[in-house]
């Protein structure tokens, strides 16, 4: 097993000041009936404009990380920080795409793309300028006075992406961006996602259920426990292949070896990953 | 085709055998009148210009109790949205409100505001102004918790989130209660008159039945079925305009 499953932690980016931090943190949900733990004890950090993925069973709390660190929820205990600072609420360090595109039917694809400007009052003739740069070049110029309800998944996936990109933060959240998409639109979308972060030199997070994906678009995937989460072991991901894109990537020798590990690790806690097995042959 | 040729075949049958009815004697005509007795007395009533006093007296009610109660509704939708403490507490009494029969406050507006227009149209309010409590404000909680998450995750205000994606998202279920209340408003508005009024379709109604001028009661019912129609047909040719520009 190249690359090797090391305890979280081993392989922190040593002496760099991290990206995002989650140091011992316990997420309680209380309910009038009972009060569940979602995170235990839960550290991990990501060096910036590293690409970790974090793959777990669901339900085991990681879109719970995802929150803390975009400061939607407060931690019952420990502390998250982002770029070095204690995160209290949002910020404007942090973007976060969800699982559905959340395009506003009622916008148009520039005013969709303006929202985040909007709410932070950021919106100046130079903002407008850039943003409509940014989706040309992510092929939506010409589409920019359009409704979403004209647009393919994809297209409106990329314009979700300009959203996120337009407030210009430092970390990127990605909560399954890619799960509502058909296999053929997400496996486009997905190289797209890969090159604009990659170019635009971005602290990646991203959570999925899908191993092929993780493994194929990070630097690193931390595997979770089930809940109460927290970091079972982390894999630094080495391809040898040519081509470094998601799809090219999937061709590398050692992308089965990954997988098999990863996916041991996770029906190791008793719980299978859905649809895994049938993606393990690609 | 073949649906509006019948419909149409269906309307013409009925004035037709209505009239014939009349006119051989197999109906009373004091008693049921006939339609050309109907139209006479409104064409009548149009040439001495007391017409379109009365309709528009019937349509400013209703149009005002129907905006005004649609506004008052939203606004109290956004007060429960806003605060969930003021939801739960207030619950049963929307509850309350909304299963007693508003017509019958309307002795109570009558003494509060005397036999005047304020009195219908407020009669026009109260009746649809709770379905627009309860319509808007399950619309305002049915808002997709994502698309508000997104909006928090760039900082957004509550105030933001309500003028971002609240209220916009809603503009649907908004015109929907103002279909409704179109409808509510009128019922409130004809009510009113019959107990206070001295112009309106409602109180040519009442007036025409005690002086027994079933012509007269027959010829108003007919217009208010109309302006009712028309009435509806306006919302629903601005909830296609707003609908259009959402795409």
């Amino acid at each position: 097993m190249s690359g090797g499953a090391n305890v979280a932690g081993v392989d922190d980016p040593g002496g760099r000041a991290s990206a995002i931090g989650l140091d011992r943190v316990w997420m309680i949900y209380h309910t009038r009936e009972a009060e569940t733990a979602a995170l235990a004890q839960m550290s991990l950090e990501v060096a910036p404009q590293e690409f970790v993925a974090v793959v777990g069973p669901s339900g085991c709390g990681k879109s719970t990380v995802l929150s803390l660190v975009a400061g939607l929820i407060k931690p019952t205990s420990g502390s998250v920080e982002v770029c070095g600072e204690t995160v209290t609420g949002p910020s404007g360090h942090v973007g976060y795409m969800l699982q559905q595109d959340c395009l506003y039917e009622w916008r148009t694809i520039l005013g969709n793309a303006l929202l985040g400007l909007e709410v932070q009052r950021a919106v100046t003739r130079e903002s407008v300028a850039i943003v409509r740069r940014m989706l040309n070049a992510y092929g939506l110029g010409e589409f920019e006075n359009h409704y979403p309800c004209h647009l393919s998944g994809g297209m409106r996936q990329r314009a979700a992406l300009v959203r996120t990109l337009a407030t210009r933060p430092d970390v990127l959240l990605l909560d399954e961006p890619l799960s509502a998409l058909d296999y053929q639109t997400r496996l486009e979308v997905s190289e797209d996602l890969y090159r604009i972060m990659r170019a635009e030199g971005l602290t990646v997070l991203m959570v999925t259920h899908d191993i092929s994906e993780a493994i194929a678009m990070s630097d690193r995937v931390l595997v979770m426990s089930r809940r109460p989460g927290r970091i079972k072991s982390s894999h630094k991901i080495n391809l040898t292949c040519e081509r470094q894109t998601p799809i090219g990537r999937r061709e590398a020798p050692e992308f089965r070896a990954y997988f098999n590990a990863i996916w041991k690790e996770l029906t190791a806690d008793g719980h299978a990953v859905g649809s895994a097995p049938a993606i393990a042959r690609t | 085709m073949v649906v509006s040729v019948a419909r149409a075949l269906i309307l013409a049958a009925f004035v037709v055998l209505w009239e014939v009815a009349a006119r051989r004697g197999w109906i009373n005509a004091f008693v049921v009148s006939q339609p050309s007795r109907a139209f006479a007395t409104a064409a009548a009533m149009a040439r001495r210009g007391e017409l379109w006093l009365h309709l528009g007296m019937t349509v400013g009610e209703t149009a005002i109790g129907f905006t005004v109660g649609t506004l008052i509704g939203i606004v109290a939708a956004v007060l429960l949205w806003w605060s969930d403490l003021l939801s739960d507490i207030l619950d049963p009494y929307i509850v309350v409100l909304n299963s007693i029969p508003k017509v019958a406050l309307g002795p109570i507006f009558i003494v509060w505001l005397g036999t005047t227009v304020t009195a219908i149209i407020a009669m026009a309010i109260a009746i649809s102004v709770v379905v627009t409590i309860m319509m808007v404000y399950v619309g305002f909680r049915q808002v997709d918790p994502d698309r508000v998450k997104l909006l928090r995750t760039f900082g957004a205000t509550r105030l933001q989130i309500l003028s971002k994606v609240v209220l916009p998202a809603s503009v649907p279920v908004m015109i929907a209660a103002l279909k409704v209340n179109v409808g509510l408003s009128m019922v409130g508005t004809i009510v009113g008159e019959f107990l206070v009024s001295k112009a309106g379709l409602g109180f040519l109604i009442v007036y025409g039945g005690q002086v027994f001028n079933m012509s007269l009661v027959m010829s108003s019912v007919i217009l208010l079925s109309i302006v009712s129609v028309l009435l509806y047909y306006g919302v629903s040719a601005l909830e296609r305009a707003v609908m259009r520009t959402r795409g």
